[in-house]
């Protein structure tokens, strides 16, 4: 497991470390410089996303990155809670047969 | 012939080294932007999505009403997508990009199940974020809620046919079914707009150029990040995995 988490960070560091300069541009850039580049000259998307609509223009990068933490936040919160009650359920539970199966859950018959 | 444990690892590590320093392009790599397909692709891609999130939202409610004991897995798969999607991880190629996080809730649950955690997540940041978008939606699902996990889950199961190690069958699974999801990404924009020149095919190849190489470390990252989910699940909720036939029950 350690050698997993090893080549995680490994992977996500390395270049940063190694590409000095680099500016490690994400999506708005490449995919529509693309497609302007393949549609032939200047291509105009047909629609506004609805909060640039909104909010009457493009995401500022600071708020952006807060609603990703947001999204990230979530999910490693949901996460974190599930692994906990199971590890907790793991640790106390006397009510699992040897074989790690659920005692059968009491139905309203 | 069989591997000692470090040479497996040194293997492994050989592989990822070679995928990872092969391609020095710089690109990022996406959803879709809003805006960036024509009107009758989006419609197009939308409906071919319907079925697919009609049998999910089947399996889900039957497993909310039969299976609660399940809802605990299916929490954590599409949180598992919110929290791999919203990450920006830099790549050799010296652009950044997200990763799916499709493949847990493929081999969990299927590519159905799947298609409508992605879709919710997509949702949420074609709204909340300007990243992807509504237009793109139908598109969007379908590369990454519906062919990436319908490409993982049929990985998964020939592995499994194959007596593959879990771990390693997990692991390429889930790493291939996020490749794939950005191959169909630049499959879409490329029949949008085919190249003068050389029609779908060439507009394809510049597409998936743009695409491709940026996404190939993030790809093995996502199939890491997801064994090592696995792992974790396994050690607390074998019940819950041996009741959905991950784990064989005794």
């Amino acid at each position: 497991m350690g050698i997993l988490v090893a080549s995680v960070l490994l992977l996500i560091l390395v270049p940063l470390f190694v590409l000095k300069g680099a500016q490690f541009e994400g999506s708005d850039g490449a995919g529509s410089e693309m497609v302007k580049e393949v549609a032939g000259g200047e291509y105009e998307p047909w629609f506004e996303p609805v909060l640039e609509t909104l909010i009457g223009g493009e995401l500022p990068g600071e708020m952006e990155t807060l609603f990703f933490c947001i999204q990230t936040g979530i999910g490693v919160g949901i996460i974190a809670y599930c692994f906990g009650y199971l590890a907790a359920r793991k640790r106390y539970s006397g009510g699992e047969n040897a074989q790690g199966q659920l005692e059968p859950e009491q139905s309203p018959a | 012939m069989s591997y000692s444990k470090t040479e497996k690892n040194v293997l492994a590590l050989a592989c990822v080294f070679a995928l990872f320093f092969a391609f020095p392009q710089p690109a990022g790599a996406m959803h879709i932007m809003e805006g960036h397909l024509p009107l009758v692709h989006c419609i197009a891609w939308g409906a071919v999505c319907m079925p697919f999130l009609a049998a999910g939202t089947i399996s889900i409610r039957y497993t909310l009403q039969r299976k609660r004991r399940l809802l605990i897995l299916l929490a954590m798969s599409g949180a598992f997508i919110f929290v791999i999607s919203s990450l920006k991880i830099p790549s050799v190629t010296g652009s950044c990009s997200h990763m799916t996080g499709t493949g847990l809730g493929a081999i969990l649950f299927g590519p159905a199940v799947a298609s409508v955690l992605a879709v919710i997540v997509l949702i949420f940041q074609a709204i909340l974020l300007a990243h992807g978008g509504l237009t793109s939606l139908g598109a969007n699902t379908f590369s990454m809620g519906i062919v990436g996990p319908i490409f993982t889950w049929l990985l998964y199961m020939l592995g499994k046919r194959l007596k593959l190690n879990r771990k390693a069958n997990i692991f390429i699974a889930a790493a291939l079914g996020d490749l794939l999801t950005y191959c169909v990404t630049s499959l879409q924009l490329a029949v949008a707009y085919p190249s003068e020149s050389g029609g779908i095919l060439a507009s394809a190849a510049k597409f998936l150029g743009v695409f491709a190489p940026t996404q190939l470390p993030l790809a093995v990252i996502e199939g890491l990040l997801t064994v090592l989910i696995v792992m974790g699940l396994e050690s607390v909720a074998e019940p819950e995995l041996k009741e959905i036939a991950f784990l064989e029950a005794k």
